[in-house]
């Protein structure tokens, strides 16, 4: 019995004597189990210490991605490469061409003083007191030159200087340059797209691939609407218009009626994408798709089909143009008053504002604003391009402001989205929303909407053509023998400190070919023309109207677009 | 090699010594060498010394006498290592009182002092000399009570702090402070003496931040980071980040180049860079292992000076060790104090050879070693049929 405690009786004795004579009373507890309970603190503190040590030394591994900064992140944001962006035809418009930057991580330079030195006698000016010290601070990274050429790369790799390196960088390059700038936008000096396309493709989908660290450099090339031939006949005509006309500034837009695609778009004065520092003058603005203006007549179109497509008017209706159209305490008057009554036709080559008012009013104010919002102009055009302007529309909409919107004052829209309308008045009747990548028409007709009967657009295209063949008819001097253009002028007076001033005009020329089919729509506008020779009017007639002649004329060919010369015309002229 | 048979000194030296202790001493030399390649040559290029492996080669030169010290003193018995102490705590007083009269100042303080051609560091012999005296003085005391142990062991304590703080040399202060009042504490201090003491070191601590200006910025820089300049222990910490689990590779350090101390004081900083935190980690076991055995035979021992006297050296061991990697590691405030075996010195690696060589010494295996425990609140027991 009590066998297991047996060895523990005996050797109690002997400590209790060892222990002294003062401790006997004490307890059974000697000094040596005091110094084994101490002893055993004492391991446990170690090894809370240790522990500490080890932990901290895996508190260090696990925050290694967040801390290994800098040279990364430049890394990162520097290697960002892009895609190529190609015209429809494959041409190239944007693409990355790589060159090396020089860099310094200051913390492991060893000599601050030798390094300058050094990298001095291949960059002069990298010789200062403020490159010194600069690598003397602690800092992570910092750039020393961006953009060196390959000989000078070799030099400082020569030199061996620790501390010091390069990385890659992608810059963009614009062969067409000025040409396709307001398309393509441009990026900024870590080939991030911040206007343009290049805006468009980071806020899809590359911002998202590069954040995310997954970005490669071999992206497939992406591919736009545009047509670079028909982008430079466009860049070159409305330049040169603008300068013929000394006008303040001028743009113009080609799409296809049937697909959306707009095949070319620019404006002027423009900038060089390569200079992005150009693209902050607000004079070098996207006058395309970025600004609004008041049409002027070439809105009449849009009130001609309305009221032809609400079915309150008829072509073959008369409107009584006498004398001014007075309603809300105004008058309005014809530009070129015939004073008399007019037919339906004669009211849209005239450019009759109180014939055209006078269809507006029959179809109604809640009429007309329900037609313009069907056709696209209430709202902002749903395209790509970061650059779209909202329109802006009347406030209240009185009678006065039906007749002053029929004919295109009171209300400012964008010229791309004038175009898109008037593509749906001219396609037979369908909106689509305008793209600036490759769509087919079979596309086009899933997301196209219908806003017009085939009979408005029918009827439209015959006064289009008629506008330009008719004796006295506005377009005229836009018509170039075999492509068949339809055409609509505008002459919108330019509002200047609160009213409408007499001399300061905003001209459009929306015009559309081939009349029998429609395939393209232009669109151009020159913003504040002057005659070309004094004594010369200044109206859209004589500026606007032969630029956009000009222009089919040169990519009519290209867009495969087949000249005419039989006697097509005439049946459509003899219906009326 | 050696047979049990027969009785000679290498025979019973080897089957008594701790093998593993002896194995982990062995290894943490030679392993210093190999990671003195690390931080070395970068501190003798930025030094101006053209062979950029000076100091690995005296590091691999100095291996050879602390190879030698480190078994030569394991041969002694308890009552030998005892009167070396003795002895060479009188040598060392006589030299740090040298030091201070005829010893270089470096660096604002004199520790060095120059013995037939070789810098010494007195106060790294001393450590071990004053650990083993104070366990002896202790440990009579308690089987004495007529002899003042205590009082004695605090004399001596006053004698060694004096000579040190005269250098000035804080860091080596503190831990002869710590040895004793830690062997104090395990000798069976009573809870009331635990109070006073830790009160009059929160004072000398205080003091010490009141008083002496470099010990108040470091500790206000430890606390407060953007306080001021904390190039050091930042740049160790970047280090380690920068090295990682795997670190950069042997020779492809960086911060090395920039670390001050990096082969001293921030060894473990380097190491962590070009080796990789699992080594370190590695090397933070093996110290762990040491103290841990050292302390678990200081248990198992029955003569009180021996046992107090292995307490007190595998504290200084372990205190050096875990101040400088908490140093390294940012945990606490910045204190120059050598990793034992890895950093570079040669006074500090003699040093630490004959400190763990005592150790072996101290914890070899003797016949009257067992000890019986007495079990706690042990009553006899009640009969039961």
């Amino acid at each position: 019995m009590n066998f297991r405690f047996g060895p523990f009786r005996k050797p109690a004795e002997p400590m209790a004597a060892a222990t002294g004579p003062e401790f006997r009373a004490s307890a059974r507890r000697g000094a040596g189990d005091t110094m084994r309970g101490r002893l055993i603190l004492a391991s446990a503190c170690f090894v809370l210490v240790y522990g500490t040590i080890i932990g901290r030394l895996v508190q260090m591994g696990v925050s290694l991605p967040q801390e290994s900064v800098t040279l990364g992140n430049a890394q990162a944001a520097v290697s960002a490469a892009r895609p190529d962006i190609l015209d429809r035809n494959g041409e190239i418009l944007a693409t990355d061409i790589k060159f090396a930057s020089l860099y310094a991580e200051p913390r492991r330079v060893v000599d601050p003083d030798e390094a300058t030195e050094q990298l001095a006698t291949v960059f002069p000016d990298l010789g200062t007191d403020a490159v010194r010290q600069r690598l003397a601070s602690k800092q992570g990274f910092l750039w020393l030159k961006r953009e060196i050429t390959p000989a000078q790369q070799a030099a400082v790799h020569a030199l061996g200087i620790p501390g010091i390196g390069f990385l890659t960088e992608n810059k963009r390059f614009y062969p067409s340059g000025r040409t396709v700038a307001f398309v393509t936008g441009h990026v900024n000096i870590d080939n991030q797209g911040i206007a343009g396309v290049e805006k468009y493709i980071d806020d899809q989908w590359l911002g998202d691939l590069q954040r995310a660290g997954m970005a490669s450099n071999n992206f497939e090339p992406i591919k736009l609407s545009i047509d670079l031939r028909v982008q430079q006949v466009l860049h070159d005509e409305i330049t040169a218009a603008m300068q013929r006309y000394t006008a303040k500034a001028s743009a113009a837009v080609v799409m296809n009626v049937k697909t959306g695609e707009v095949v070319g778009m620019t404006s002027a004065p423009d900038y060089d994408p390569m200079n992005p520092a150009e693209a902050l003058d607000p004079n070098n603005m996207n006058r395309a798709s970025a600004a609004v203006y008041e049409m002027g007549s070439t809105f009449k179109v849009f009130a001609t089909a309305m009221a032809l497509d609400s079915g309150k008017v008829s072509i073959t209706d008369s409107f009584d143009a006498t004398r001014g159209l007075t309603i809300g305490g105004f008058t309005i008057n014809d530009f070129h008053g015939k004073h008399r009554v007019l037919s339906v036709p004669e009211i849209f080559i005239y450019s009759s504002n109180v014939g055209t008012g006078r269809e507006a009013l029959k179809v109604g104010s809640q009429g007309q604003q329900e037609f313009l919002k069907r056709i696209g102009l209430m709202d902002k055009v749903p395209t790509e391009l970061p650059e779209i302007a909202r329109p802006i529309l009347p406030k209240r909409w009185s009678d006065l402001v039906t007749v002053t919107v029929s004919f295109g004052h009171g209300i400012s829209v964008s010229p791309l989205a004038t175009a898109m309308a008037a593509s749906a008045v001219m396609n037979g009747g369908i909106l689509i929303p305008p793209t600036f990548f490759p769509r087919s028409e079979e596309e086009a007709r899933l997301i196209g909407k219908r806003v017009l009967k085939q009979s408005t657009s029918e009827q439209m295209r015959y006064l289009m053509r008629l506008n330009v063949l008719a004796p006295g008819g506005s377009g005229k001097s836009a018509d170039i023998p075999g492509y068949r253009i339809g055409g609509k002028t505008g002459t919108a007076e330019k509002v200047e400190n609160g009213r409408y001033s007499s001399n300061k005009r905003f001209n459009a020329f929306v015009a559309t070919f081939p009349i029998d089919d429609p395939q393209y729509l232009l669109l151009v506008v020159l913003d504040e023309p002057n005659p070309e020779r004094p004594g010369l009017p200044a109206t859209a007639g004589m500026n606007a109207g032969p630029t956009a002649g000009n222009i089919v004329g040169r990519i009519a060919p290209m867009l495969n677009v087949e000249p005419r010369f039989d006697d097509v015309d005439v049946p459509l002229m003899a219906a009326y | 090699m050696v047979s049990r048979a027969e009785r000679n000194p290498v025979a019973d030296w080897w089957f008594t010594v701790d093998k593993l202790l002896l194995i982990a001493f062995l290894a943490l030399i030679f392993g210093g060498i190999v990671l003195s390649l690390a931080a070395s040559p970068a501190v003798a290029e930025r030094i101006g010394i053209a062979d950029s492996y000076y100091f690995v080669k005296r590091q691999a030169l100095f291996a050879i006498p602390a190879v030698i010290t480190l078994i030569g003193v394991s041969f002694l018995n308890p009552k030998q290592i005892r009167r070396a102490a003795l002895a060479g705590f009188v040598v060392c007083v006589i030299l740090l009182i040298l030091t201070l009269l005829v010893g270089p100042e470096v660096k604002g303080s004199r520790r060095w002092i120059t013995i037939l051609g070789m810098s010494v560091q007195p106060s790294e012999f001393m450590k071990p000399m004053f650990a083993v005296l104070v366990g002896f003085l202790l440990a009579e005391g308690q089987k004495r009570p007529d002899l003042p142990g205590r009082s004695f062991s605090l004399l001596l304590l006053g004698i060694v702090a004096a000579l040190f703080v005269a250098q000035p040399d804080f860091g080596q202060t503190m831990l002869i402070c710590l040895t004793w009042a830690g062997l104090f504490f395990i000798s069976g201090m009573s809870w009331m003496w635990i109070v006073v003491f830790a009160g009059a070191g929160a004072t000398g601590i205080l003091s010490a931040y009141t008083l002496v200006p470099h010990v108040r910025s470091r500790i206000e820089r430890f606390m407060n980071p953007e306080a001021g300049d904390t190039f050091q222990v930042q740049t160790a910490q970047e280090a380690f980040i920068n090295g990682g689990w795997w670190g950069q590779g042997p020779g492809e350090g960086t911060f090395k180049r920039i670390l001050p101390d990096s082969h001293t004081d921030f060894v473990f900083a380097v190491l962590g860079e070009e080796f990789g935190l699992i080594l370190c980690m590695c090397l933070a076991l093996v110290f762990a292992f040491v103290v841990l055995r050292g302390i678990s035979h200081a248990m198992k021992e029955n003569d009180g000076y021996v046992r107090l006297a292995t307490t007190g050296l595998i504290m200084q061991f372990g205190l050096q060790s875990c101040i400088n990697m908490a140093v390294n590691l940012h945990l606490m405030p910045a204190k120059g104090m050598t990793l034992p075996f890895i950093s570079y010195g040669g006074s500090s690696l003699v040093a630490v050879a004959l400190s763990m060589g005592m150790l072996l010494a101290l914890t070899r295996k003797r016949p009257d070693q067992t000890r019986f425990v007495a079990p706690i609140e042990f009553s006899p027991l009640p009969s039961r049929g």
